[in-house]
């Protein structure tokens, strides 16, 4: 087991904060932040735009003071750490930045030089492998200002990918990519999780945190709305039962007679709340059967993080904070 | 998941590779990007320590980012440019053997230009003298005011700032690139005069302001010290021009607004009415190094000179660690 030394949270969490707070003149942008990021998870930090993801991003990487309360990184308090802490993490904070007159290659060596961590003796062959990790390394000698958007995105990664790390924390990563290009970061967010990376990943999109994380926050409007397992997140709304036939007010009503709740019909489908304690859905079927009516689909629907955002918030997911 | 903690302070090689928790849930297509299987080592990363000889890797990192940029290339062509102007305005004025200005002296040329036909040295004073009250300040105004603020808004800062850079380091290392700077252009300025000048006129023996006679290889010994004044001289404008950079993400911004309180100073230099303030101008001795000139040198207004550079370093460069140290980098 893991032997974390005293006054220290438990190495098991990698991001601690404790009413993280961000007030920019007018805006509330983040607003008493409680969260626990465990060691080893693929992380999704989910909200819609201006919800407060870059913000508590930026608080954590020591770029901007909270206003109130405290972040912990590793186990050390940001921004006071940074110089300890930040070595061992990559970050992609809103979006890739480069100096356009510089090539791909020596971008990544002005950034790795920044780092006092980095043995410059290894540096050209961190950043080849950086670079080829992600796929640049034919047009590693372009100027940077001749790459498309997808380039510049990989480019930015493959900063965070200058050493070995044990925290990275993706801002948008998929930003501005064409489907093939944000099908191959989330293969190699998962190649990295694989390695024991933890990934905290910011995105407004929610299928793909339920495609790449394992546990998930919830932001809306600077708050904190639920965090967890991804599992456990989309469980906590509990699924709609669905029938499909050609009698559907008839089998609404039986629905009804069996404590479906929240009916709702559609041309010939009507779904349903089952009850908190809900019957043997066979025992549904056979009266459905049993009362007449006809029955094309039958089944429980999967909730999906939509529906759970959808339910914390009360909210479609589309509105800006 | 049981993992082993890294211990804070203790820099040690790699992890071993066969340290991967307990993850069994990786994705199906994993792999798609394509490169080899040499991924960061598993689990957490040894704790690196900050080598104080790798710190230097950020200055040279610096250096090498302000000189390869077209703005500052562009910036050392119209400084060399000045110095071939002059001596070529100068070899027209006096061709057939004249002097300049008919003999006479003040009548609003720059200084030494009138024995620059006699001696080619002289351009290299001259050219000093006709960039150190514009395009030379300007210059290092352009480049100090672009120094933090070009960064913020490129977004380029941030990812110096995580890497980590350290806010101290950075400043001091953009300092330094500014202080690199101010001595390139000036040197720049310096030889370009000196090859134009050797090329169009005569050279020899070196008549000092005091009317004394130097050997033309101590006359260009005091031209090398005059060069390296001048760039002491732009000292004060460097830490201004960097303070103002922090105050700022627009890089336009903090070279137009250093550029014009340069401008400014200069006007209110040049009104006698306003002489109280004058002392404390930073242009006010920019033109003592012409006393390296005389026989013996006289070394007064050099001395206030370099103590009002100093005194500017000081007090524009902690104002500018003040604020840069404290700030919130939302660019
Ligand atoms: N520098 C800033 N000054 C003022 N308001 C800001 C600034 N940055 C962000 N905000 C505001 O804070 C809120 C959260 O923004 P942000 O953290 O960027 O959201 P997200 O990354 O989730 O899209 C927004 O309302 C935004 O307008
Ligand atoms: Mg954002």
């Amino acid at each position: 087991m893991a032997q974390p030394s005293t006054a220290q949270p438990p190495a098991d969490v990698v991001i601690e904060t404790r009413g993280l707070t961000k007030q920019y003149r007018g805006t509330l942008a983040v607003d008493g932040l409680d969260l626990r990021v465990p060691r080893g998870s693929v992380f999704g930090f989910l909200g819609p735009n201006g919800s407060g993801k870059t913000t508590t991003i930026r608080m954590l990487m020591g770029l901007i003071a909270p206003t109130a309360g405290s972040a912990r990184v590793l186990g050390s308090p940001m921004p006071r750490a940074g110089r300890s802490v930040l070595p061992r993490v990559g970050a992609l904070i809103e979006g890739p930045a480069l100096y356009g007159f510089l090539s791909g290659r020596d971008n990544l060596l002005r950034y790795d030089s920044a780092d006092p961590t980095a043995d410059p003796r290894t540096r050209k062959a961190r950043v080849a492998g950086a670079l080829d990790r992600v796929g640049l390394s034919a047009a590693a000698g372009k100027r940077a200002k001749a790459y498309s958007l997808g380039m510049k995105q990989r480019l930015g990664l493959a900063a965070a990918l200058l050493q070995p790390r044990e925290l990275l924390v993706l801002d948008e990563p998929t930003n501005g990519l064409d489907p093939q290009g944000m099908r191959e970061i989330r293969g190699l967010v998962r190649e990295l999780a694989a390695d024991g990376t933890t990934v905290f990943l910011s995105s407004h999109l929610l299928d793909e945190i339920e495609q790449v994380c394992t546990h998930a926050a919830v932001m809306a409007r600077g708050r904190l709305i639920t965090q967890g397992p991804v599992a456990e997140l989309a469980a906590g709304t509990r699924g709609r039962l669905a029938v499909t036939g050609p009698d559907p007010a008839q089998a609404a009503r039986v629905l009804a007679v069996h404590g479906v709740t929240g009916l709702t019909t559609d041309g010939q489908r009507v779904t349903g709340d089952l009850p908190a304690d809900p019957p043997d859905l066979a025992e549904i079927n056979a009266a459905l059967v049993a009362a007449g009516v006809r029955v094309r689909g039958f089944g429980l629907e999967r909730a999906s993080l939509e529906d759970a955002f959808v339910a914390l918030t009360g909210e479609g997911f589309d509105v800006a904070g | 998941m049981s993992r082993a903690e890294p211990r804070a302070g203790q820099p040690g090689p790699p992890p071993a590779g066969d340290a991967t928790g307990g993850r069994t849930d990786t994705g199906a297509d994993a792999g798609v990007v394509a490169g080899p299987a040499t991924g960061p080592a598993a689990g957490p990363v040894a704790v690196r320590a900050p080598r104080p000889g790798w710190t230097l890797g950020l200055f040279r990192s610096e250096l090498v980012t302000v000189f390869r940029r077209r703005r500052t290339q562009a910036l050392f062509a119209v400084l060399a440019g000045v110095p071939l102007l002059v001596g070529i305005a100068v070899r027209i004025e006096t061709r057939n053997g004249g002097s300049l200005g008919g003999g006479g002296r003040g009548d609003g040329g720059p200084a030494f230009i009138e024995q620059v036909s006699n001696n080619g040295l002289f351009l290299t004073f001259a050219g000093l003298a006709a960039t150190l009250p514009f395009f030379l300040p300007m210059a290092v105004g352009v480049v100090a005011g672009d120094s933090i603020a070009g960064e913020a808004n490129a977004g380029t800062l941030r990812y110096l700032l995580v890497a980590p850079a350290g806010r101290t380091r950075l400043l001091v290392a953009k300092y330094v690139s500014v202080l690199a700077f101010c001595l390139a252009a000036t040197l720049v300025a310096a030889v370009s005069a000196l090859i134009v000048g050797f090329a169009l006129f005569p050279v020899g023996d070196v008549t000092t302001l005091s009317g004394t006679s130097i050997s033309l290889s101590a006359g260009m010994a005091r031209a090398l010290l005059i060069a390296l004044l001048v760039a002491a001289s732009l000292v004060g404008i460097g830490a201004l021009g960097l303070f103002i950079s922090t105050l700022t993400d627009s890089g336009i911004g903090a070279m137009a607004t250093t550029v014009g309180l340069l401008i400014t100073v200069q006007i209110v230099d040049s009104f006698p009415q306003l002489h109280v303030v004058q002392p404390y101008l930073f242009t006010h001795y920019w033109l003592s190094f012409a006393d390296i000139l005389r026989d013996p040198v006289s070394w007064t207004g050099i001395g206030k000179n370099l103590g009002l550079q100093a005194l500017y370093a000081a007090v524009f460069g902690s104002a500018a660690w003040a604020r840069f140290t404290s700030r919130d980098i939302t660019a």
